[in-house]
Formats: C-alpha cells, structure tokens, sequence
C-alpha cells in the first residue's frame, strides 16, 4: 500500500496547526470506522478499502477547512464514498476484471433499467452475498441507512442526490434483494 | 390509496422517512389489505436481517495507528514533541471549561487529571474488548441473568437495565480491571456499535455528567450518580451516546 501509488494523495498533506488537529480528532476521527465499513462494501475487498480509507483521511486533513458546521460523518463519508468511485474508474483502465457491468456505469452514477436488474436478481444463499451483488449505488443506499443508521437528507448529503432519489433507490435495492432471497428459499424447497 | 402507491412507499415507511399524510395513508392501507400487510412485513424482516447478518468492518488497529501517526506528523515540527501526548487532553479540559461557562442542568463535572488518566484505561478497556473477541464473561440480554451474575465476583451489584425498546440492548457483563480494582462492565449495542458501560461505587453524593470527549477516536462520557461512578465509551457518534447515557443514568 503505497500512498504515491494513488492521484489522489499526490498532493502532500496539508500540515494542521495544533487546533485544527484538535477539531479534526473531535469532528472527523470518531467516524473512522463508518468510514472504513462504507468502503468495504463498497470496494467489496478488504486491501482496496484500506488504501481508499488511507487515501480519504489524506485528503480529508489537506481539505479539512472545507468543512463547515459540524457533519463531520457526512463530510468524511463522502470524501471516501469519492475515493472508492475513483478506484473503480481505475479498475476500467487499468484493464482490470470488472466482475459487473453495473460498477462501470455506477461511476458516473445512471439508474440501470428495472428489468435487467430483475434478470440479475439470482438466488443468493445470503442478505451478504445478496447486497455484494446489488448495483454500488444500491449497496451503499443500504449500507448508510441499515449500519450507519443515517436519515435520507444525511445519505443525500453523502451521496449529493436529492432526498427523492434515496427514497427510490432504498426501495429499489430492497425490492431487489427480496426478489434475490425469495428465489434462493424457493430453490432450496 | 391504491395497493400499488402503497407498496412503493412501503420502505420509506419502514424507515419513518413518510410525511405524516402520507404515513397514516399507508398504515390505513396495510390494516385493510392482506397483501400489502405482508409486504410490509417482509421489508421490516429485510432491515432486521441486515442489521443482524451484517458484519460491521472496523477499521483494522494497523491501518487507525497508521494514520494516527500521519495525523502526528502533520502538525508543525515545532513543538510537535511536546504537544503529542497532550493534544487529545488538552480538548478535553477545553469541553469541561465550555461546559462549565454554559452551565446546563446536569452538575456537570469537569475532567480532572486522575480522571484523564481513567478516560485512557477506559478507551483500552474497551479497545481491548473489541480485539481479543472477549465482549462478554456473561452474553446475555436478560438483566436478570447479567446482574446476579456479578454478585460473588464484585463486592458491589452495579445496576443493570436492558434498553432494547429504545434500540440499545444489553448484549452482556464482563469483569474489567480499571485503576488496580475490578469493576464491572455492561455491554450494549446499537445498531453495529459496540457500547461499553464501566461502573463501580465511588464515595460522595455527587451528581454529574460530563459532555463527549474523544480519545482515539471513541468518544466516552464519564457520570456520577447515586454512589456509583460511570464510564459509557464507545464509536457511536456523541450525540446518540449521550442519549444513551442519559437513559443509563435515569
């Protein structure tokens, strides 16, 4: 894991002064492990997690003035949700296996059609495997609002879509993963 | 309303996210309609499913001291030597000095240095209980199983009250070591956030409670209340623990 590997960390850490370090630890450490859990499932790979985490915490000191009022959770949550969007485009280009095609779309976010989903929608043994397989702009609706406990305006905020957008997107990745759940009870009869 | 504009809002709904016009549509709707009444009964077993199944990824101890120290060595080299151990300390006699300047209607205590000392065994403490995979002596969500199992092992009987009903279950009892003695800590979650409640007797009357502070990333409330003294830490955000320490308190 090396930091100069990364665009995004070629720009040095901005040095804090002791009381924006302060704040930092206050408003922004505290979420580390929200940070952390989103782009596990989002990256679904434990060593590309920790680089985007690594990468969002760089980032977050060197932008740290941006942060206005007190939402340190949102903020640090988008810069990562950012980071880890960016490390897909890298997979594209870097001629890496992509194993679904929806990750490439979902870099610059587009709703897929509802009936390729449904075909998608195989049978799944668990809600895990069941959400690995959900679209990324599906997984990470389900992530913020069932781990993190977060309220639609605050997914909103992390996501930068209006609050309706989330509205139908939790429904929709939950239709999804009700349709995959059932088809696997249904085979296993 | 039709079964179809029902189901569609059947998940905003489930997470209370509904203008009220459109909730009480909705649950008019469900009473009177079998299959819509199921539907919403499947969604709400989907969202326990999830918070039950899935794991919460932590971030892993390298990667936190990794950039603990990227942190560290952000600050200007002069003085940095001297400011390291301090800094996290320094903000909270900062909040305690804030707090005291507010006022507020708890007595609010300030951290004393033999305090900020517990605050960091505190944290380890519970540190420690994430790591070792040793959260409880006593997994048990039942107060009445948790709170005798203390008694023979302490000479006092902490409270012990299980909060499920607002969302913060007792998951258990541990004996922990703090300050050369033995106390008891009470473990909750709330959603995938671990809590840990450390309690023991402490002489006096006093009644307090200090606001969040942080250390390493947890935040942690330390109480007084009814001869007993409390430390509630945890990752959940400070504003969600200290309505919890408020409820533990009460």
């Amino acid at each position: 894991m090396t930091l100069e590997r990364t665009p995004e960390s070629a720009r040095p850490p901005r040095r804090l002064s002791a009381e924006q370090r302060e704040r930092f630890e206050a408003q922004v450490l505290p979420h580390l492990d929200a940070a952390h859990n989103l782009a596990r499932y989002l990256l679904r790979d434990p060593h590309e997690a920790e680089e985007a985490v690594q990468n969002a915490f760089l980032r977050a000191m060197g932008y740290f003035e941006g942060l206005r009022g007190s939402d340190g959770r949102a903020w640090l949550l988008s810069i990562v949700r950012n980071v880890c969007y960016t490390h897909f485009r890298r997979r594209r280009s870097g001629g890496e296996k992509v194993e679904f095609d929806e990750e490439i779309h979902s870099a610059e976010p587009e709703v897929p059609e509802p009936e390729a989903d449904l075909e998608r929608s195989l049978a799944v043994a668990s809600v895990r495997e069941g959400l690995d397989r959900l679209a990324i702009e599906f997984r990470e609706v389900l992530v913020l609002r069932e781990l993190e406990g977060l309220s639609y305006k605050e997914i909103a905020h992390v996501i930068h879509v209006p609050i309706g957008t989330v509205m139908s997107r939790l429904a929709r990745g939950r239709k999804q993963l009700l349709l995959a759940l059932g088809a696997a009870v249904k085979e296993g009869a | 309303m039709l079964c179809r504009d029902a189901v569609e809002r059947l998940s905003a709904f489930v997470d209370d996210e509904l203008d009220p016009v459109a909730s009480r549509e909705v649950s008019q709707h469900v009473e009177s309609c079998e299959s819509c009444a199921a539907a919403l009964a499947s969604q709400r077993e989907l969202g326990e499913t999830l918070r039950r199944d899935l794991e919460y990824h932590r971030t892993p101890d390298l990667l936190r001291s990794r950039l603990m120290r990227e942190l560290r060595a952000s600050e200007p080299r002069e003085g940095a030597r001297t400011r390291q151990g301090i800094a996290a300390w320094r903000w909270l006699s900062a909040a305690a000095a804030l707090v005291v300047v507010a006022g507020g209607t708890w007595g609010l205590a300030t951290l004393r240095s033999g305090d900020q000392a517990i605050a960091r065994e505190v944290v380890s403490g519970h540190i420690r209980s994430l790591m070792a995979d040793h959260l409880a002596d006593v997994a048990s969500t039942d107060q009445h199983t948790v709170k005798p199992w203390f008694s023979g092992k302490l000479d006092f009987s902490p409270p012990v009250t299980d909060f499920a009903a607002a969302d913060y279950p007792l998951v258990g009892g541990r004996l922990d070591y703090l300050q050369g003695h033995p106390v008891a800590a009470l473990v909750y979650m709330h959603r995938k956030h671990v809590i840990n409640v450390f309690v023991w007797p402490k002489a006096g009357e006093r009644e307090a409670m200090a606001p969040a502070a942080t250390e390493r990333g947890y935040h942690l409330i330390h109480a007084e209340h009814s001869g007993m003294t409390y430390w509630v830490v945890s990752d959940l955000n400070a504003q969600e623990l200290t309505a919890f320490a408020r409820m533990v308190l009460s």
